[in-house]
């Protein structure tokens, strides 16, 4: 496996190397002697190799070099928001009264802490136009997860607990599955043939059993839901309550206002439109915003303002209770302040370049590739393949074909509503020039799609890696080594 | 703006293209209902300087080592974190890549997770581990639920020595789908009493948390024997402080059949609480019933080794409200930092460290104890022990504190019964003067 070329090293994995006794952990002195120890409970020595520090380093900047990123190329994940991850935020959350803060700490020794998150939900109820807010749920599933608890923990006051909740067929699964931990069954709506929600669908479905509906907006197709006021004024007069995915909340800020829109309950993704690092998976934050009528419901502990002291107040007993130990993800948190204090109010103007730099590419691509909902998008494009599949070139085929090219592939065959969709979007900080190549290696793909497509379906050639079997990894799994 | 790249020659060009004449026609489609009335109100942006600034003012409220001697520990641990692991974090590769949905370019990523998984599972004992939940709370209510999975069965026993604050995560998960949760007492020697349990059906999981949220080493063992008696009631230990793992035999040694618990301990900073880490890991008997997403080994096209996610038709995006968990994103970046916190520790080092903390605990014991400071629970501990002050002690707590030492947490807000009782907490990083001094302070 040792073999190398230029920048590009194979790697073993970490307990392929090493040798007993090395160390790459500088071991605090002992000052104090050994304290009795009842052998009957000690354990064998984990099965840990041993590495010295340079080893420890090149081991983990020889992996990194096999990643795609942000900070290497345009990574146009659909509903993902991968735009620029700024590099102050970083220096922000290591401060050491950050870093080293304990969670626990009487509240007079952590005031900034907690009027950054104080600050912090006032800024995103400002961004949301909803009253309140918990920044506790840990990533944006668990967002929806509280979302749900406060629609069951508010009929559950009114004497009737429901138990169905609608969900628009474009959502992403996150949605049906978090609704399900309450004990919800998902009612599937179709979206109509201009791919956003139709009233007469909502209004048939939406009944007194029914807790309300989960809708994204824009929705996974990159659409504005035009009639989202209209499917709320329906939900209300149900009793139920509407739900907004945040998810893609990167397209309308300073445009929309979520109250005026009839939405109840809310979660942002921090990690997206807020430009906290994805970190290969995470960690995230997906804050709740509510309504005031809702704010009872909100998780617990509350920061409070008392005067000029800050305090965690947990009286509040219709609350939901707690989703994480502690106050959920700190450290995003103070990254995703530090981006809103450093953009203020060019915060808008996030949204008009993202916007604009999705319908560029639609413009650009419109004619190369199907395009399933032909008008003006938001922040991303969907695409299909429909005009290659009779060359036998799959989505699948050019998304590692654009690995080849220098790109992170988009979303594919995502949202579901698509067959063989591509859900292209670039964010704000992508530059002219680099849509433009990207633009130029699809429309040059579809033309290889034509004249040689058997190049396509053994894409990528150039990355780290061919193709990789993912049903012998299914059927056999081997999750350790 | 410096994130913003456009130019207004960008911009004019890209509006003609697109059909637009201006920037504010993008939004034609919003109707007039749906939006906002008036700008937003945010402050004026802050320069990089003026951000340095305030966020610094911020952060310099917080009590923190070295102005402070800070005794508390509850599920955050202030252990020392390598540089190499900061700096190699920072690898812009590793942290602002996504989850890899495309494996050709995210090897660096998988092979990391897939080593994390590997390492996680030796550590605790177990056959596997996930690539992470949110963190050791949520750990344990995913872990629960999925116990209810496997033997459809609606009641749950839980140790009243598990964690507080993670018990309320489980009530809150809980709390919708009428699943019964029984409570365990503890003990007088501050591990769980197991005799209810001789009277307790139909259960489906024994949760005790070990080391306890006292400190106490739980019998494992023993639990395991009284959960497994009826032939289906599943084991499930957690865990807020798993370097005890390198000294104390470990949970999946000892006939746990799901393992969980908080991984901050392993190289992550304690950042106000998180993010952390939830650990998470079962048997292979019970692998498609587990929540998150999971890395596996295979080979690429050409027959050389390479990792992708796997399994993922137990996950939302595919299975969606029949999924094993809504869990999407996860703790990726502090996976792989415990990975390399980990393996920069090695079996060697890692039994040092442990080693180290049990010892320094124990000279605290002893001298608190030669002080007259009582310390009511017997059972062998980590680094943590619970002491029980004179009457008054919030008056000596709060002496302290002005003297720059945080005596541990007050445990009367978690259990009422507990009044002038404590718990403290030491790591390495606590040294022997500073401890002699708190036994000072304490019994002035």
């Amino acid at each position: 496996m040792m073999d190398a070329h230029a920048l590009l090293f194979e790697e073993p994995l970490l307990w392929e190397m090493g040798a007993p006794g090395r160390s790459a952990f500088s071991m605090p002195e002992r000052d104090v002697p050994e304290h009795p120890l009842e052998p009957a409970l000690v354990g064998d020595y984990p099965d840990f190799p041993d590495l010295s520090e340079p080893e420890i380093v090149r081991h983990y900047t020889r992996l990194s070099q096999w990643n795609m990123s942000v900070d290497t190329t345009m990574y146009p994940l659909g509903s993902c928001t991968m735009k620029y991850n700024p590099k102050t935020n970083e220096r922000q959350a290591a401060l050491p009264g950050i870093a080293r803060a304990h969670p626990l700490l009487p509240t007079e020794l952590s005031q900034g802490l907690l009027r950054l998150m104080f600050e912090l939900e006032r800024l995103l109820a400002e961004i949301t136009g909803l009253d309140a807010g918990s920044l506790q749920p840990a990533a944006g599933a668990q967002g929806e997860l509280a979302g749900m608890l406060i629609f069951y923990a508010h009929h559950a006051d009114q004497g009737r607990p429901r138990t169905k909740i609608l969900i628009p067929d474009t959502a992403h699964g996150t949605n049906p599955a978090s609704a399900a931990l309450c004990g919800f069954t998902a009612v599937a709506v179709p979206s109509g043939p201009e791919g956003i929600l139709e009233p007469d669908a909502v209004a048939a479905r939406m009944d007194d059993d029914t807790a309300g509906i989960m809708v994204t907006n824009p929705n996974t197709l990159g659409l504005f839901e035009t009639h989202i006021r209209q499917v709320a004024d329906l939900v209300h007069a149900k009793g139920g309550l509407v739900y907004a995915d945040g998810a893609n909340m990167n397209a309308v800020l300073g445009q929309v206002h979520m109250g005026a829109m009839g939405v109840d309950v809310l979660h942002l993704n921090l990690h997206k439109t807020f430009s906290t690092p994805h970190g290969g998976g995470g960690p995230g934050a997906g804050p709740v915003c509510v309504t005031q009528a809702l704010a009872r419901y909100l998780p617990v502990p509350r920061v409070l303002k008392v005067d000029d002291h800050f305090t965690l107040g947990s009286d509040f007993p219709q609350s939901i209770g707690k989703l994480h130990a502690f106050y959920g993800n700190f450290g995003i948190l103070a990254r995703a302040y530090s981006y809103i204090l450093s953009l203020g109010a060019d915060l808008p103007r996030v949204s008009q370049l993202a916007v604009l730099n999705a319908n560029y590419l639609r413009a650009g691509l419109r004619n190369h590739y199907h395009l399933p909902y032909d008008r003006p998008c938001m922040h991303e494009c969907v695409f299909s393949d429909k005009h290659q599949l009779p060359h036998k070139v799959t989505t699948l085929d050019i998304a590692k074909r654009l690995i080849d090219y220098g790109f992170h592939p988009p979303t594919i065959y995502f949202p579901l509503v698509v067959p063989g969709a591509l859900m292209i979007e670039p964010t704000e900080t992508e530059t002219k020039e680099t849509l433009d190549r990207f633009i130029a290696a699809l429309v040059s793909i579809a033309r290889e799609a034509e004249t040689d497509p058997e190049r396509l379906r053994q894409a990528p050639l150039r990355a780290q890696r061919r193709r990789l079997d993912e049903v012998q990894a299914a059927r056999k799994p081997c999750l350790t080594g | 703006m410096r994130y913003l790249p456009h130019t207004e020659a960008d911009i004019a060009a890209m509006l003609a293209a697109v059909g637009c004449g201006r920037l504010e026609e993008l939004f034609n489609e919003i109707p007039a209902d749906c939006r906002r009335t008036a700008p937003l109100e945010l402050p004026p942006a802050y320069s990089e300087w003026a951000l340095d600034h305030h966020m610094e003012t911020l952060a310099g409220t917080t009590a923190t080592a070295p102005d402070y001697d800070i005794y508390l520990g509850a599920g955050s641990y202030a252990h020392h974190i390598p540089e190499t692991i900061q700096q190699l974090l920072r690898r812009g590769e590793l942290f602002t890549a996504y989850t890899p949905y495309q494996p050709e370019v995210s090897q660096g990523t998988l092979q990391a997770i897939y080593e994390y998984q590997t390492l996680v599972a030796r550590l605790l004992g177990m056959e596997a581990a996930n690539a992470s939940i949110y963190d050791g709370a949520s750990a344990l209510a995913e872990a629960l639920l999925m116990a209810v999975r496997i033997t459809k069965r609606r009641r749950l026993a839980i140790s009243q020595a598990i964690h507080p604050l993670y018990r309320q995560v489980v009530e809150t998960y809980l709390r919708p789908t009428g699943f019964e949760i029984v409570p365990l007492p503890y003990g007088p020697d501050g591990r769980t009493d197991l005799t209810p349990l001789t009277d307790l059906r139909d259960l489906a999981a024994v949760a005790v948390q070990s080391p306890n949220f006292f400190g106490c080493i739980e019998d494992v063992a023993a639990v395991s024997d009284a959960a497994h008696a009826d032939g289906t009631a599943l084991m499930v230990a957690a865990f807020s402080e798993p370097l005890a793992f390198g000294l104390y035999s470990a949970p999946g040694h000892l006939g746990a059949d799901i393992v969980c618990g908080e991984g901050q301990s392993l190289g992550i900073p304690r950042s106000f609480g998180g993010p952390g880490l939830g650990l998470f890991a079962c048997r292979t008997t019970h692998l498609r019933a587990m929540p998150g997403r999971l890395v596996g080994k295979t080979v690429d096209l050409e027959g050389r080794r390479g990792f992708v996610l796997t399994l993922a038709t137990r996950e939302q995006h595919i299975r969606r409200e029949r999924a094993t968990s809504n869990i999407c994103t996860n703790q990726g970046l502090c996976a792989t930092a415990a990975a390399m916190y980990m393996a920069s520790l090695g079996a060697t080092g890692l039994r040092q460290l442990a080693r180290l903390n049990y010892d320094k605990t124990g000279y605290l014991q002893n001298a608190l104890q030669r002080a007259g400071v009582v310390l009511p629970f017997t059972a062998p501990v980590f680094n943590e022990f619970v002491v029980r002050l004179p009457a008054g002690s919030a008056a000596t707590h709060r002496r302290l504190m002005a003297r720059r030492i945080i005596a541990g947490l007050p445990l009367e807000p978690f259990y009422p019964e507990l009044a002038d009782h404590y718990l403290l907490c030491v790591t390495e990083t606590g040294s022997k003067a500073a401890m002699d001094r708190l036994v000072a302070e304490v019994t002035a």
